[in-house]
């Protein structure tokens, strides 16, 4: 499976990272090995097997849609790397 | 005496009867975590002032207070992707180094509520990503047996500090192993409880499928009683399941007569260390001595779980990942010119390479194209998976395995190549893909003297038949009395 560098960008893109040079180049190695690795799922018939997403025995529990605690501002602003009054403050959004 | 030597509930004992109070416990723990965590990094932030404040206010109520929890006026330590109010909780992450939750995760909650003292926050692997704690941001931790070699990985710290007596006990979080692997490296007890028994609330995701929180605990009654505080339904917890919780005190020394005991063939295989591989027979047989009966049992589909795993939770981790953009908390890099450069760079700088590295396999696997090859594939062979060990079940109570091919490596020995290290997880991973409990315990040692693991894999909701038959090995044996030299 081989995978270049124009793949790496395009996920690296979807991902939301920066990658140096040298981490495109690691991670074509990384993902060659890990993907030919995990060829060996294909030696598998899984025709008629019903996909597990959570393995959860029981009931999703629901709840009726009302607001139980107290919205803190402050305190949700207090990890903020920029905050002004009572807005996250970030680089401009539209050039 | 030293105190901070005691179990949980040896010490209880003693606090009952005012022979010691929570305040003498508390520093005799804080003294010894100063003495000893250079030399093993067990330790990100410890909570010095609040422990003392914590340790007046047990004293309070065990002085008026009746009844009492069993874990008031115990020093605990969490694993650093446990949320804890007003206190840093990094997650082991550059991203957030400088984090302080304004809330509480359930499982802390439900500590603070039985009077147990949060004593600090324990050392893990990034996002608790790993084998071995060597990618924690923060000085990975050392295992207390052999400061050259690593104590496992995730919940590095968290076992390290119950091996070191730097804590009574500890909760770890384990997604593929990282509760069982290092207490298996550093000679304790870990459980990671079935999917839904403990609540996720407040803990940093990792897999969402597959992280369950749990006991990290110098025995296994110890480990009974953490387990009983945390499990249990939980509102803000949509996957903590609505099922009552066992007495498990009432029914550990009910011992193994008769409980029949699966024996996987899968399990045991080339390419282990031969002492652990003779420790886990020598285990089987002495639980056969006590009463239980070894059935051969077979779990076919065992070899294609790493496999299952490393797509699966990569996906979820990449989801998971996504919020950690240097908008709302936790790192952003430094003038960055515009949003989407600060979005990249953010996560750039702020997460470390296997992190990276998981994110992008997560990505790509779920990307147009390759979902239905990779995600989807991977979710049927899950479905394989746990029914293997389902219809293994039919035929037996208990499941006996080894927690890993060998004990605790040197750091660097296996850092050259990712897909090595995943290796390690290889008889741990099935048990969170089909969601099942699974328990570590000692059952020997190596001729370097660093602990072997034995694994007792449950039914669903079954973790009192797993501390039952746990705590028969445990006490017929003396692996639980032996502490590290340090």
């Amino acid at each position: 499976m081989r995978i270049g560098t124009e793949e790496v960008r395009r996920v690296a893109l979807l991902a939301h990272l920066a990658l140096t040079p040298e981490e495109e180049k690691d991670l074509i190695g990384h993902f060659e090995k890990v993907l030919a690795y995990m060829e060996k799922l294909n030696q598998l018939d899984t025709g008629g097997v019903e996909p597990t997403a959570h393995a959860v025995v029981g009931h999703a529990s629901l709840r009726e849609d009302r607001v139980t605690n107290q919205a803190d501002t402050t305190a949700l602003l207090q990890n903020a790397p920029a905050s002004e009054s009572d807005f996250f403050k970030v680089p401009h959004v539209i050039d | 005496m030293d105190l901070y030597r005691l179990t949980i509930h040896e010490a209880t004992t003693l606090l009952r009867k005012r022979e010691i109070s929570a305040r003498e416990l508390t520093q005799a723990v804080l003294s010894r975590i100063e003495a000893t965590n250079a030399h093993t990094h067990s330790y990100i932030t410890t909570c010095d002032h609040s422990a003392s404040l914590q340790a007046a206010a047990a004293d309070r109520r065990l002085a008026t207070q009746d009844p009492l929890s069993p874990l008031c006026g115990i020093p605990i330590a969490l694993k650093d992707v446990i949320l804890t109010r007003g206190l840093r909780s990094t997650a082991g992450s550059k991203m957030l180094a400088e984090f302080t939750p304004p809330y509480d995760a359930t499982v802390t909650r439900l500590l603070k509520e039985a009077g147990a003292i949060i004593i600090g926050k324990v050392n893990c692997d990034e996002f608790a990503m790993g084998s071995s704690n060597e990618n924690s941001a923060f000085s990975p931790s050392r295992n207390p047996w052999d400061f050259s070699r690593v104590p496992g990985g995730s919940s590095g710290g968290s076992a390290a500090a119950v091996a070191a007596d730097q804590a009574l006990a500890a909760l770890g979080t384990d997604t593929g192993g990282s509760i069982r692997l290092p207490a298996s490296f550093c000679g304790v007890v870990g459980l990671k409880p079935t999917y839904g028994r403990v609540s996720r609330f407040g803990v940093v995701a990792f897999a969402s499928s597959l992280d369950q929180i749990g006991p990290v605990a110098k025995d296994t009654q110890d480990c009974a009683l953490l387990l009983q505080v945390i499990a249990g339904h939980d509102p803000y917890d949509s996957t903590a399941v609505n099922l009552p919780v066992p007495d498990y005190h009432a029914t550990l020394k009910s011992g193994v007569r008769k409980l029949k005991m699966g024996i996987p063939k899968e399990y045991f295989v080339e390419g282990m260390q031969p002492e652990v591989e003779s420790a886990v027979n020598r285990a089987i047989t002495q639980l056969e001595a006590l009463g239980a009966q070894p059935v051969d049992i077979s779990l076919p589909h065992t070899e294609y779980a790493i496999a299952t795993y490393y797509i699966i939770a990569t996906a979820e981790a990449s989801s998971n990942l996504a919020r950690y953009d240097g908008v709302r908390y936790g790192y952003r890099a430094p003038q960055s010119d515009g949003l989407r450069a600060m979005y990249d760079l953010t996560r750039a700088q702020g997460f470390g390479p296997e992190v990276k590295r998981r994110i992008m396999l997560g990505t790509y696997v779920l990307s147009a194209g390759y979902y239905d090859a990779y995600y989807l594939k991977a979710q049927k062979v899950r479905t394989l998976i746990r029914q293997d060990f389902l219809t293994a079940f039919e035929s037996c109570d208990v499941i006996a395995t080894p927690v890993a091919p060998t004990t605790a490596f040197r750091v660097g020995e296996k850092t050259a190549d990712p897909l090595t290290m995943y290796l390690s997880d290889i008889f741990t991973i099935a048990v969170n893909l089909a969601g099942l409990p699974g328990l570590s315990l000692p059952c020997g040692f190596d001729a370097s003297g660093m602990p072997i693991g034995l694994q007792l894999i449950g039914k669903p909701f079954a973790e009192d038949i797993l501390l039952q038959a746990a705590h028969a090995y445990e006490q017929a044996t003396p692996w639980h009395t032996n502490k590290p030299p340090l």
